[in-house]
């Protein structure tokens, strides 16, 4: 039945189609979609950057791009990927949208608030996207005084203020999160009934709010020093450039928990659901996320090991960066304990969880190799550090956006994707993934530096492998986009819950009311309540 | 509908859709302010930070900057400020009771004390624009520690500036406050947008709490 | 949750207190209270009585002392996290010179 979208039912997405109800809606779930359009906007953009990035580093001779020019480019790479994708992505689509519902509720504690912070989120994103057709910054997306404030030629104040803006967008949301979750949740949904997904939103929010307004004040005053010679980071007034280090990263650092904190929620979701099973040690689980995002905050030291900050701090951070490795650990422990005697399907949402605990494994690993003293001299600025993030950002956070688009994209779109191509794409991208950096943490071994456009002989097989692997993880992108696409106006549709999962969102239709429930639920089971497996029982 | 009625008919009914009653949103509208204003601690604690460690290091040129402050002018803004805090509890306890006349006095009146508030400081910046201290080309002192100074004067701007912009909104939410008082919309059923601007306004008087001996006195004799 | 009406009474003390602790710190700020050796006694002064000030507020004028643990859970939540910010930051300043990035024996490098 090749019907246009969604027309079964009175649902969220056919009743009302023009563009103004789109522009002017304050339904979580409309911003949800509207959220995801911009976010793979960005991510579109920000593959651009990487792709030229790659291509450049085909040859060891910078063939491609001048050094200026290479600057721009893993600038702005960073920046649109960190600030205008990977921040929002899964808070803003996948959060948005299934938070209100896995509570209970009819929409977040201020949908108007939740409109503005997608508003905010555009604004930020065309300042950012001005200054790259104004020609780029060249600072880094750390954007390190005293070049950023003093030296750089480029156009630093127009993409810091657009940081800035965007900022705002993430602290409404995570505002909002907060309050609903206290606030908005149905009668018998106790905290100890949540389902992970909110926990792990919940404790990213706590981050948000208490993260995001440092780096704002930290970008407005490489602005002003700038623009109006507030010279707080200037030497030559006895400013101190570490200082700008210390309060950038003091975000910077919980910022990469907002990147994953969301992705293990999907991942605890995805895994309950296709092992069939309740989480292992759910409150466990739980505390973990909150223990990340209090913990995150006191490791910030980690990223400046050579930057001529405190040997002795360092040494304290060091440990400290030990001691948020255990929570992640936990959680992975009890994924896996979780699909230990469970019923497995390896539908394309498993593969990618599955992907993320591997390749999460790795990331997390080596960023313990890093948060040692003594190995981060070396490794320090080499491709060592960027194999690390991406196998955490890509490997774990991108893995589990992907998981819980394909897992949710019945409910949201109510259609079904096909399964063959699903599971293709999934497994393409973990070849090209692994194939793009795992020869990064060879060639950062061997002293490689990172953010340099040309490069010793000796490293260009390593280098072209890395470049081959990103052809195919950029294949593996493309394909999901196609069918996904397709699905909404050739796949069957989907029922309520295709998936045979536990939790409220799968107790509505699929697309579901604009109020979500007909009736506000009343909840009297724990979480994941699966009956019990044959191999539980048996 | 009365035009001018129609203008304010989203608010005619207070409670919205998603909430199951009055009280629950009272309750979220609370939690949401404070939420905020954490935000706030965390945004001008940049700032706090900042100046804690260079007072720490710069104590010599950061005394000679602050007495060039002017410690009347600072002191009776401080005054003014915590009035106006006054005035603005008073302002929600009118709401709270219901009792619009001194609802609308005292917003009148914290509106205006915080009028007085920013002028004060213009004047002040006046006075710093004309002695040179004001940083960048204008900065011109004779001092061994002249370029120490200015740094002290970038964060006097920098602190003093997001402080007063933030007295500006303030004065914006104020005025809207007022508007929505003046037709009646407040009651001891529906009074918590004055409680909870009330909340920030009291946010921004602890921000100066702190500036004022940060800026103006800390320094004069260390 | 706060449905408490505050007597004004309780409103003008509270006035009356900031007042007079703001004249006390104007006037302590004149006096050099460490004696000229300690340097640090007129900022701490200072700032327990900002400190003070700002618990007053708090308190009575931010209607905290009426409200939800959960608020103070928050209020304590902020507090909390400035200190982490303003004390790590100063850890690193502050003990820069405790252990030198280079061992006092120099690393033999040939110019």
């Amino acid at each position: 039945m090749s019907t246009a979208l969604g027309d079964r039912h009175e649902n969220y997405l056919n009743v009302d189609s023009s563009v103004k109800s789109w522009l002017l809606t304050t339904d979580h779930k409309r911003i949800a979609i509207l959220y995801l359009l911009a976010a793979t906007l960005f991510f579109l953009v920000g593959s651009v950057f990487a792709g030229l990035i790659r291509l450049n580093l085909m040859t060891p001779y910078g063939d491609l791009v001048q050094a200026e020019t290479y600057n721009k480019l893993f600038t702005m790479h960073g920046i649109t990927m960190i600030f205008f994708f990977l921040i929002p992505s899964i808070p803003a689509v996948l959060g948005n949208f299934l938070i209100p519902m896995m509570i209970g509720a009819k929409d977040v504690a201020f949908p108007r608030l939740n409109l503005l912070s997608w508003y905010v989120y555009i604004l930020g994103g065309t300042f950012t996207l001005v200054a790259a057709t104004l020609g780029g910054v060249d600072t880094g997306w750390t954007f390190y005084a005293p070049y950023s404030t003093v030296y750089a030629n480029t156009n630093v104040i127009v993409t810091a203020l657009g940081i800035f803006i965007t900022g705002f967008s993430s602290i409404l949301t995570g505002l909002n999160f907060i309050v609903t979750i206290h606030k908005l949740r149905a009668p018998g949904m106790k905290w100890s009934r949540l389902p992970l997904f909110v926990w792990a939103h919940y404790a990213t929010s706590l981050i948000m709010v208490l993260g995001t307004p440092v780096i704002a004040i930290t970008l407005l005053l490489v602005a002003l020093e700038r623009g109006l010679h507030l010279g707080i980071f200037d030497p030559a007034l006895g400013g101190d450039p570490i200082l700008f280090q210390d309060l950038f990263w003091f975000y910077s650092h919980p910022a990469v928990y907002i990147m994953i904190l969301p992705s293990m929620g999907v991942v605890s979701e995805l895994i309950a659901c296709f092992s069939r099973k309740r989480i292992f040690g759910y409150e466990f689980v739980a505390a973990s996320s909150l223990a990340i995002a209090i913990l995150g905050f006191l490791v910030w030291g980690h990223h400046m090991f050579v930057s001529g900050q405190s040997v002795y701090a360092g040494m304290v951070f060091s440990l400290l960066s030990f001691l948020v490795a255990i929570p992640s650990a936990i959680k992975v422990f009890n994924w896996t304990a979780t699909m230990y005697k469970g019923s497995i399907a390896y539908d394309a949402p498993m593969l990618y969880a599955m992907g993320f605990i591997g390749l999460f494994t790795i990331g997390g690993l080596t960023g313990l190799f890093l948060a040692t003293l003594g190995a981060d001299v070396h490794v320090h600025d080499t491709y060592f550090v960027i194999a690390h993030f991406h196998y955490i950002m890509v490997g774990g956070a991108m893995m589990g956006y992907l998981g819980g688009i394909h897992f949710w994209w019945p409910k949201m779109s109510g259609r079904l994707y096909p399964e063959a191509w699903s599971r293709a794409a999934g497994l393409i991208l973990f070849v090209g993934f692994n194939l793009t950096f795992f020869p990064q943490f060879i060639l950062g071994f061997l002293g490689m530096p990172r953010r340099y456009h040309v490069y010793p002989p000796e490293f260009q097989v390593l280098n072209v492998m890395s470049s081959a692997g990103a052809t195919i993880l950029g294949v593996g992108y493309l394909i999901p986009l196609i069918y996904l696409l397709w699905s909404l106006r050739y796949g069957p549709p989907a029922g309520p819950n295709p998936w045979g999962a536990k939790g409220l969102e799968w107790e509505t239709p699929s697309p579901p009311p604009t109020q979500n429930f007909e009736k506000t639920p009343i909840v009297t089971e724990e979480a994941y309540a699966y009956a019990p497996t044959e191999a539980e029982v048996g | 509908m009365h035009p001018r009625r129609r203008k304010l008919a989203s608010i005619d009914s207070p409670l919205q859709h998603h909430f199951v009653g009055l009280e629950q949103q009272h309750e979220a509208s609370t939690l949401g302010m404070w939420v905020f204003l954490v935000t706030e601690i965390m945004f001008f604690g940049g700032l706090f930070t900042l100046f804690t460690v260079y007072v720490t290091i710069h104590a010599e040129a950061f005394a000679e900057g602050s007495k060039h402050l002017d410690l009347l002018l600072g002191s009776v803004n401080t005054a003014v400020l915590i009035g106006s805090s006054f005035t603005m509890a008073m302002a929600v306890k009118s709401a709270q009771l219901g009792q619009r006349k001194p609802l609308l006095g005292f917003l009148v009146l914290t509106m205006f004390l915080g009028c007085v508030f920013i002028g004060i400081k213009g004047i002040e910046y006046t006075h710093k624009f004309e002695q040179h201290l004001v940083p960048g080309r204008n900065f011109h002192l004779d001092s061994p520690v002249a370029q120490n100074v200015q740094l002290f004067f970038s964060f006097y701007f920098a602190m003093t500036g997001l402080h007063a912009l933030h007295m500006v909104i303030g004065v914006g939410v104020l005025t809207w406050l007022l508007v929505h008082s003046w037709h009646g919309r407040f009651s001891p059923t529906y009074f918590w947008p004055v409680e909870v601007s009330g909340l920030y306004w009291h946010f921004v008087d602890i921000v100066w709490i702190f500036l004022f001996p940060l800026l103006y006195l800390v320094a004069r004799h260390a | 949750m706060t449905h408490t009406i505050v007597p004004t009474r309780i409103y003008v003390q509270v006035f009356a207190a900031l007042l007079v602790l703001t004249a006390l710190t104007v006037a302590a700020s004149f006096f050099d209270l460490g004696g000229g050796r300690l340097h640090y006694v007129n900022a701490v002064v200072a700032l327990t009585i900002a400190v003070s000030k700002a618990t007053l507020v708090v308190l009575y004028f931010m209607h905290v002392r009426w409200s939800s643990r959960m608020i103070w859970v928050f209020v304590g939540a902020g507090v909390f996290w400035l200190l982490i910010l303003i004390g790590l930051t100063l850890s690193d300043v502050l003990t820069r010179q405790w252990i030198p990035a280079l061992p006092p024996w120099g690393l033999g490098l040939k110019p």
